[in-house]
């Protein structure tokens, strides 16, 4: 008897030890990154987050650019995202939501998913680049090919599965009988999707594309592979830029002075921060919605 | 229906609008959709075609040549890949799965609430930041890339998929299976390990293997912690290459050579991964808890 009783207090201090391990982790986590960026932190100052010039030749970082380039290509590729997901949740939550074609494409959204960024990469090196270099060359910009809009176009195809499934998920929550009561009144059934069941749906989808918001702005191989890594403050999305994932895949390994190396690890604190605080604003909305 | 008259089987002109209405937006749904997934899916046939068409014995069991002469495979990074995947599963599972069920059984106490917040945020973190976090801890202090720091990023990675999915799984086994053991005096520690823990079995294995497949094709963290190596070597405490870190450099690559390796090595690589994914796939559909 004793023995059990022994090994039961073990086993429930093995779950709890369990549980306080990864709160730790992530404690530790954002303590040695801050840790090991604080003499940058002091170096740099607050004209890290304002300042435009990155040159490690002179020791001087300021992140501007890359928060710049972060937010653009995120932007311009949820937008893309946006529209085709919620085509593809309508399709799969509403239109098909059983049948051969319906599993189909959920297999196909599937399969999108489980692609290794690294391929995508490849892939935008290989198909889109050359693609938006003839859109360019038809807009009369410089033909770099690499750029801003190729990696949020590329990043739109990677994040629209995980939008798209949500969608799906939430558009499928929106109760029946509220449709069935505009379809009896003679609505017809596009109308019914506008005029109830997307509105109904409304805060669900909103944070779904947070989450993928999430997902793009930390995204790195892919558009390292495609940005064209300029480290100077555009807003021109059809130029080349970076991003701050970008930035420290392509640095860190050659970060020779400690403020360098600091700098791109302050670099991640702060992407760390922003991903974190998105992706609790998206949970929260999407789990109010699962709640209602 | 105002305008009633001798044309009663015509529609009205506004609901004929409004029925064309529908079909067009019937239409626009399916062609979005098929944009967005058609041009993608046609891309991976193109890899599947051309990487099938690289692959031979040579490719997988020779090492890398240097640039100008023929041939060359990618043996290291495959057992790389193995490896690295091998030493996160091996950190990632024991811990993932020990929280799993803590956050199951104990998830509304407030340490519950406290490690599942750190858990779903440590799902959010990006990868890259989880290889500079593996970099802090183990490449500067041993003063050199190893296979070990690229092996515990990964585990950083995988651990959170683990831990959600166990807890999904445990949430949805009834609560009379373990009334059931503890009323025949099981004790709390055997209904469990003996009871909870194989019928969610199958809930369980599936999380793991979707961990390994997210594992197995990450890139970004092993820029600087694995890195990479044009040798083979099994001694986890070396610089050690794998498959994506060897796409990401052959791809980007100017040679032509090299280009047509990356596409081999992206078709291996996407092989293990959706290969995974499908597994996954079918121990779901088998093996679903029905009770």
């Amino acid at each position: 008897m004793k023995s059990e009783r022994s090994s039961d207090s073990a086993f429930r201090t093995l779950l709890v030890l369990g549980g306080i391990a990864v709160s730790v982790l992530l404690i530790a986590i954002f303590f040695s990154l801050l840790l090991s960026s604080r003499s940058a932190i002091v170096a740099n100052g607050y004209r890290f987050l304002t300042g435009s010039t990155w040159d490690p030749v002179i020791d001087k970082f300021q992140s501007l650019p890359f928060v710049i380039g972060t937010l653009l290509t995120s932007l311009v590729a949820l937008v893309i995202a946006t529209v085709l997901s919620l085509a593809l949740a309508v399709l799969m939550g509403e239109y098909f939501r059983s049948g051969p074609f319906a599993s189909v494409m959920r297999t196909a959204v599937e399969l999108l998913a489980g692609i290794p960024s690294v391929v995508y990469g490849f892939i935008g090196l290989f198909f889109f680049v050359p693609a938006v270099r003839v859109l360019q060359t038809a807009l009369g910009a410089p033909p770099y090919g690499v750029g801003i809009f190729t990696s949020a176009l590329l990043l739109a195809f990677m994040i629209l599965p995980y939008s798209a499934s949500i969608g799906r998920e939430i558009i499928s929550l929106v109760p029946a009988d509220l449709k069935e009561a505009a379809l009896s009144l003679g609505a017809t059934p596009s109308e019914t999707i506008w005029k109830i069941t997307l509105p109904y749906a409304r805060s669900g989808i909103l944070g779904g594309v947070l989450l993928s918001l999430g997902r793009a702005l930390g995204e790195t191989m892919a558009v390292t592979m495609v940005i064209g890594n300029s480290n100077s403050l555009t807003l021109n999305i059809l130029g080349p830029g970076n991003t701050m994932a970008s930035v420290i895949a392509n640095e860190f390994s050659e970060a020779s002075s400690n403020v360098y190396l600091g700098s791109l690890i302050e670099i991640a604190l702060l992407l760390f921060v922003i991903s974190t605080l998105i992706n609790i604003a998206g949970k929260i909305v999407v789990n109010r919605m699962a709640a209602a | 229906m105002k305008k009633n008259g001798a044309s009663a089987p015509r529609l009205d002109p506004a609901v004929a609008a409004r029925v064309r209405g529908d079909f067009v937006f019937r239409a626009l749904v399916l062609v979005l959709s098929l944009v967005a997934t058609i041009p993608l899916l046609l891309i991976l046939v193109f890899i599947i075609v051309r990487g099938a068409s690289s692959i031979n014995w040579q490719f997988i069991s020779e090492l890398p040549k240097p640039m100008g002469e023929p041939g060359g495979g990618i043996s290291n990074a495959i057992v790389g890949t193995l490896l690295l995947v091998i030493i996160a599963t091996v950190v990632s599972v024991p811990l993932g799965v020990i929280a799993g069920i803590f956050l199951s059984e104990h998830g509304k106490s407030r340490l519950g609430n406290v490690a599942r917040i750190s858990v779903e945020t440590l799902m959010g973190i990006p990868s890259i930041v989880l290889g500079i976090v593996a970099y802090v801890w183990i490449v500067r202090p041993m003063g050199h890339f190893s296979a070990l720091s690229g092996g515990l990023s990964l585990a950083m990675i995988m651990l959170p998929v683990i831990t959600l999915s166990t807890e999904e799984t445990l949430l949805m086994i009834p609560l009379t299976l373990r009334e059931a053991a503890l009323a025949l005096g099981v004790s709390y520690p055997r209904t469990i390990l003996r009871v909870i823990l194989p019928a969610g079995m199958s809930g369980i294995i599936t999380g793991i293997l979707l961990a390994v497949a997210r594992g197995a094709g990450e890139t970004a963290p092993l820029l600087f912690t694995s890195f990479g190596n044009p040798f083979m070597t099994v001694n986890i405490l070396k610089p050690m290459a794998s498959l994506p870190h060897t796409i990401f450099t052959y791809a980007t690559s100017p040679y032509p050579e090299w280009q047509t390796l990356a596409w081999g090595a992206a078709f291996v690589l996407l092989v293990i991964v959706l290969t995974l994914n499908i597994v996954t796939k079918l121990v779901t559909s088998r093996w679903k808890i029905q009770f």
